[in-house]
């Protein structure tokens, strides 16, 4: 770990002035990504911007338009246990739930979730090559161990996939990530909010320099999914495991009948992976016999294995067809009994 | 009156649990000291070739940096490679850190940073700036193999495979039921809880204490004493607890030789703790590939059996494993060839890891078991049974014991063997295939000699010390035991000293041969106490006891007592008062019988079944129940016994399942060396465990009759999973761990 | 509150620990881990991976279980930490370390701490009653020496002793 100053902001715009025109400078709050990544070297801050004393940032709110707003620094649990989602946003109580540990859940931040950075082996070994730590040194996991890596959306410059549960649900449930900067407030939709690697692939997200992510707002209409949803994910050991695929679905039904689809898929590339065509082939049709593996050929259109991830093609195709089922019979995966249902 | 609850036998609670539940317990980078220097590795990031050059000036600049030791200034130590050899340690030239310029694996440490603390060194040790002339490098155990060699110089205490017997390629060909199959598992790392660490107290000229990360503190300060030329009162080793070895403790790693050589050089206290990721720098369990061909009559009478196995080492040393012999040994057949070689690699030496070789040969043989049931049409213990051997084929010896059969019958009966449909895919629970499987497994019930001292107290106290370990196998508690049964104490009364250089004489901790031989050293010691204690008793004034023979009396609830008419007693107390003496001492030590060696043959056997539960589209599996029916002599403590059985189940759940150490081999790296990407088993994976122990008597394997259980529980484990894995999707998985990818591939 | 460096002063903190409220004064880069073992002598708390990925640093901040690893010392000013310490002593054992001991779950003991704080604080959430809950929810502790029937076993009995319920009813 490198020697670093530590400021505590007091204010917003106290911390905003602090990383304005210091590229070196990084926000901290639940450190259980950041703290990592500087044990490893991968991350060198040249100062930490302690963002946890912020008031503006807590707590959990209704929105005028009848959404909620989960402020930057709700932790992880207080999201997963919030009675209002898990009321109106249950699949975002289930997608956090089945991320991480409790002792990170409860340090982790919301804010940080959507900031936490790949978990390729490259990325955090600084003895080898990477184009997101170390831009033009090359991609060690193309043509290296890439079981783990994207199928979809990757690049010849990084194959890397976002880690989170949660933001798999976030994209899912069309929310809104609120950031503050130098110029002002903004509202990021989610799926603008994370970028594909393209030849920028140190560059996770579209936040401006000096910007801070201040609350993810959740629009009321996402509500609609409450009844109808399920958050699959496959990993390699049953509990705290990054996925190999996850699957966030969620369907609101009218009758019978799908009304509307949301589909997102985790671990398989750079951001997660949302089609509105993979949505809209299932709208209108029966909860008994719509074209769910349908669903999941548009979705994973165009997806290209490496060498050893090709199985993450067939386990996508068919976590989505069975995601979709536990969606559409109102049989949200349980986070504890692990059989499949 | 005589106990009922005898203390051996009994389940008993652990002596040193209220130490490990408050915290109190300390390990080896837990010491204080004055002055301590944080030691923090640089490693190299290339697998081959030469340090060109090491820049340490801006670590050097940085804060709180005391010294920065490389091979440009490494103090002198011992020259000759043999000085670097210590107890267990293969064929070789054994890794001395800092030697030179060479670099001999990816993670070699090449720089030690000694700092005022911790962060400071960690910081500096990221200013060290290397540049390396590469060499080509070679990794890959799939090419390495067809340079695959017979190690010419075997390795001390593993047996060579035996001499073929027969004509197995003939008889393979002659046979009704054939199966041939390579089996493979992937290369594993120890990762005990607790990161190897070593702190070193100096206390002055020369002398040192050292706080090792350990299975053997003796085998520790033999070898500090002969690198660094120490005679053995200057450097002692101790290693009270040991969180989790399972063999990555038994040789001195580079982690204690750059402590003591950063405290003798700087004549001050020295903490040199790995990280995680350097837990990956070191041992580790080799990459093997087994071939395996069985040959049976149409009745599964085996005819022909062969076993080949090729196993990973490093260019430095030919570390060797019993991979093979298992196959010669646990069924009868009357031609057998098996072969064991190895493939050097440009990495760290492999070495011991719980059980090591047997669940790699015992995964290959077992799986090609079941192949050959399924193709013989026969139910896999029966064919087991049909292939049983009442002696140890690759010597003609007898067993000691073998309650195998005990095994298979009890272990069916609680797992409910009887109940399943042989046909693959045949049980299910709605989305999810329901397989059970089985497989044998067997381990060799060692004794080494060992020495122990007992020490009995006027206050009625026992002392009894060893220099052996508790690595968590519950060596504290099953000593306690021993000494409280035979002197007639509570387990209160008895203290138990262990790991410390100064007591008396053990091997390492490692090839379950603890209880056996340490429990029979506290045996030998505290009959040695009883007898003097005895002749003591006779000569208080008025003693009951004058007149009685050995033979006619018991210890018990502190005091010796006529077996006729227990109300005639004396207090040990009353005798050691009358004797004058403030204590009683007898050291005493254990050794196994060389004749009974000679004629026996001696091993813990199990039967394993698994229960796993698949979901038939996503691939999930599950391993619901086990069932480990275990045959180890006499168990001294029912519940840390079952424990031992539960960790190494739980181990071969994820030798199963879970754990591998991917390598990238343009790179010649690890590249998963953390515990988020190397995968061991979570709570959640882990389900209902039943261990049964089946009755058996052994009065030759060791002069206590255990035999050892520290490994027997992971050995038929991940056979038995595999196995299971198949009835439940007809699919067989030859490679280990069995994931997702693979199920779904296959 | 600004930089430090080996050998300065470093920034001060108040923190309680264990009930005893403290002045401290840490360097920007101490994590929670260190301070406790390296500073304040309390090694109970354990480093098995110093990055969050085995649970054997896990300690109560303000009441929660929180891998102290990843935690910046500087960043605890003003909270209250608990460490396996401070749940009891060899003469006044919490209950589940009682239960620890009794039901043998725990090997090397290395992880023991750990778990204990991890399954005080299960205890305390109130999210897990069945044995899967308690699997899952105690999934951030892994224990190398497998212990982890055993594990369920110590937490369920003190999750039935607290609800006075009986342990066939709580599966």
């Amino acid at each position: 770990m490198n020697r670093f100053s530590y400021h505590r902001a007091e204010t917003l715009a106290d911390a905003i002035s602090h990383l304005r025109g210091n590229p070196a400078a990084a926000i901290i709050a639940g450190g259980t990504n950041l703290v990592d990544l500087m044990k490893y070297e991968v991350e060198r801050p040249g100062e930490l911007v302690d963002v946890t004393r912020l008031d503006e940032l807590r707590g959990i709110s209704e929105t005028p338009d009848g959404g909620l707003r989960i402020g930057a620094l709700v932790p992880n649990s207080d999201v997963a246990y919030d009675e209002r989602i898990n009321a109106r946003y249950p699949l975002l109580a289930h997608a956090v739930l089945a991320g991480a540990t409790p002792q990170l859940r409860n340090a982790a931040t919301t804010g940080g979730n959507l900031n936490q950075r790949t978990r390729c082996y490259y990325f955090n070994d600084v003895a080898t090559p990477c184009n997101k730590r170390e831009p033009g040194s090359g991609c060690s996991a193309i043509g290296g161990v890439n079981r783990i890596h994207a199928i979809l959306g990757a690049s010849d410059y990084c194959i890397a996939t976002h880690p989170s549960d949660m933001c798999v649900a976030l994209a899912a449930l069309d929310a809104e990530v609120e950031v503050v900067g130098p110029d002002g407030k903004r509202r990021i939709a989610f799926a603008d909010y994370h970028r594909l690697p393209g030849d920028e692939p140190q560059r996770d997200n579209t936040l401006r320099p000096g910007e801070i992510v201040v609350a993810v707002t959740l629009p009321r209409e996402a509500s609609a999914f409450a009844g109808n949803y399920t958050y699959l994910k496959l990993r390699d050991r049953l509990s705290y495991a990054f996925a190999l695929v996850s699957v966030a679905a969620a369907l609101k039904v009218d009758g019978r009948r799908i009304a509307a689809a949301r589909l997102a898929l985790g671990g398989v590339a750079h951001k997660p992976w949302r089609k509105l065509e993979a949505e809209e082939v299932l709208v209108g049709m029966s909860t008994d016999d719509a074209p769910f593996s349908r669903a999941a050929d548009i979705l994973l259109a165009g997806a290209q294995p490496h060498e050893h991830n090709a199985f993450k093609i067939d386990l996508a195709r068919r976590a989505i067809v069975r995601a979709l089922s536990q969606a559409a019979a109102g049989t949200p995966q349980s986070l504890t009994d692990k059989r499949i249902a | 009156m005589l106990r009922n609850d005898p203390h051996i036998g009994s389940p008993r609670n652990r002596v040193d649990g209220p130490a490990k539940v408050t915290g109190a317990a300390t390990y080896a980078a837990e010491f204080a000291a004055e002055c301590l220097g944080y030691g923090y590795i640089v490693e190299s990031s290339i697998a081959r070739g030469r340090i060109r050059s090491i820049d340490v000036s801006a670590a050097e600049a940085a804060p709180g940096v005391i010294k920065i030791f490389t091979h440009e200034n490494r103090p002198q130590t011992a020259w000759f490679t043999y000085k670097y050899r210590d107890q267990v340690g293969p064929p070789g030239s054994p890794f001395r850190p800092l030697y030179s310029d060479e670099i001999q694996y990816s993670g070699q440490p090449i720089a030690l940073v000694v700092a005022t603390s911790f962060d400071a060194a960690r910081e500096a040790a990221a200013l060290v700036s290397v540049s390396y002339e590469e060499e080509p490098h070679m990794t890959d155990l799939s090419i390495a193999r067809s340079d695959a060699y017979e190690p010419p110089k075997k390795r001390m205490g593993i047996a060579p495979p035996p001499d073929p017997r027969g004509d197995a390629v003939r008889a393979f060909s002659e046979a009704t039921v054939r199966v041939s199959a390579e089996y493979s598992i992937a290369a594993e790392h120890h990762n005990p809880m607790e990161p190897h660490a070593t702190t070193v107290i100096w206390e002055g000229k020369g002398k040192i204490t050292v706080h090792d990360k350990t299975q053997g503190v003796q085998n520790s300060q033999a070898y500090v004493a002969s690198v660094f030329g120490l005679s053995s009162d200057e450097v002692r080793v101790v290693a009270p607890y040991v969180g989790g070895g399972f063999g990555s403790g038994l040789r001195p790693q580079h982690q204690l030789f750059l402590a003591v050589m950063a405290s003798l050089a700087l004549e001050r206290s020295v903490r040199v703790e790995l990280t995680r990721q350097q837990m990956f720098s070191h041992v580790h369990r080799p990459e093997t590939i087994n071939a395996v061909s069985l040959g049976a009559d149409a009745g599964g009478k085996l005819v022909s059996i062969q076993h080949h196995a090729v196993a990973a080492t490093s260019q430095f040393e030919d570390h060797q494993e019993n991979v093979v012999n298992w196959s010669g040994m646990l069924y009868h057949a009357p031609n057998v060839d098996l072969r064991y070689e190895l493939a050097k690699l440009d990495i760290y030496s492999p070495g011991d890891m719980r059980a090591p070789g047997a669940p790699l040969g015992l995964f290959a043989l077992e799986s090609a078991m079941d192949e050959l049931a399924i193709a013989a049409n026969i139910d896999p213990i029966d064919l087991r049974l049909r292939n049983y051997t009442d002696h140890d084929e690759n010597n003609g010896k007898a067993f000691t014991s073998k309650e195998l059969r005990a095994c298979y019958r009890e272990g069916a009966a609680r797992f409910g063997w009887s109940k399943r449909n042989a046909q693959p895919s045949s049980m299910r629970d709605g989305r999810e295939l329901i397989g059970w499987g089985m497989a044998s497994g067997v381990w060799e019930a060692g004794m080494m000699k060992t020495a122990a001292r007992a020490v009995f107290t006027a206050d009625g106290r026992l002392e009894l010390s060893c220099a052996t370990s508790d690595i968590g196998t519950g060596t504290y508690t099953i000593l306690s035991q021993i000494g409280a049964e035979t002197l007639g104490l509570e387990m209160e009364q008895v203290t138990v000293r262990l790991a410390d250089s100064t007591l008396p004489a053990s091997p390492v901790q490692g090839g379950s041969w603890t209880a056996a031989s340490a429990g029979s050293a506290v045996m030998a010691a505290c009959q040695e106490l009883q007898a003097q204690l005895f002749k003591l008793a006779r000569k208080v004034d008025g003693s009951p006891l004058a007149d009685a023979g050995e033979d006619d009396i018991a210890f018990a609830n502190g005091r010796i007592l006529l077996r006729t008419n227990p109300a005639k007693s004396v207090s040990l107390a009353e005798v050691i008062a009358a004797s004058g003496e403030t204590k009683l001492e007898a050291e005493k030590s254990a050794s196994p019988g060389l004749i009974g060696a000679m004629r026996y043959a001696s091993y813990t056997h199990s039967a394993v079944f698994a229960e796993v539960r698949i979901d038939e589209e996503l691939g999930q599996i599950r391993v619901t129940r086990i069932v480990n029916a275990v045959a180890a002599g006499r168990i001294l403590n029912p519940k840390t016994a079952r424990s031992q059985i539960i960790g190494g189940v739980v181990w071969g759940i994820g030798m199963a399942l879970h754990e591998e150490t991917l390598t990238d081999h343009r790179l010649g790296r690890i590249v998963n060396h953390s515990l988020a990407e190397y995968h061991v088993p979570a709570n959640a994976d882990i389900y209902d465990i039943d261990v049964v122990f089946v009755e058996e008597h052994d009065d030759k394997a060791s002069p206590i009759g255990v035999k050892g259980l520290g490994e027997i529980g992971i050995v038929g484990t991940a056979a038995a999973i595999a196995n299971a894995i198949h009835h439940a999707t007809g699919k067989r998985l030859r490679n280990l761990p069995m994931t997702i990818d693979k199920l779904l591939a296959a | 509150m600004s930089q430090t460096q080996p050998g300065s002063p470093g920034i001060q903190i108040q923190i309680t620990i264990n009930g005893e409220p403290r002045r401290i004064a840490v360097q920007a880069s101490n994590t929670l881990l260190d301070l406790l073992r390296h500073d304040l002598g309390l090694t109970g708390t354990k480093k098995g991976c110093d990055h969050g990925q085995c649970g054997a640093c896990t300690v109560l901040i303000d009441g929660r279980r929180i891998n102290s690893c990843l935690q910046l010392a500087v960043m605890q000013d003003g909270k209250e930490i608990t460490t396996i310490e401070g749940v009891g002593q060899a003469s006044q054992l919490h209950p589940l370390q009682q239960a620890f001991i009794e039901r043998d779950a725990f090997q090397c003991g290395y992880c023991t701490p750990g778990q204990i704080c991890s399954g005080i604080a299960l205890i305390e959430e109130g999210h897990a009653a069945t044995r899967d809950e308690i699997r899952e929810l105690m999934s951030g502790n892994i224990c190398r020496c497998g212990a982890y029937p055993n594990i369920v076993d110590a937490i369920e009995d003190v999750l039935v002793q607290r609800s006075g319920v009986s342990r066939e009813a709580a599966e």
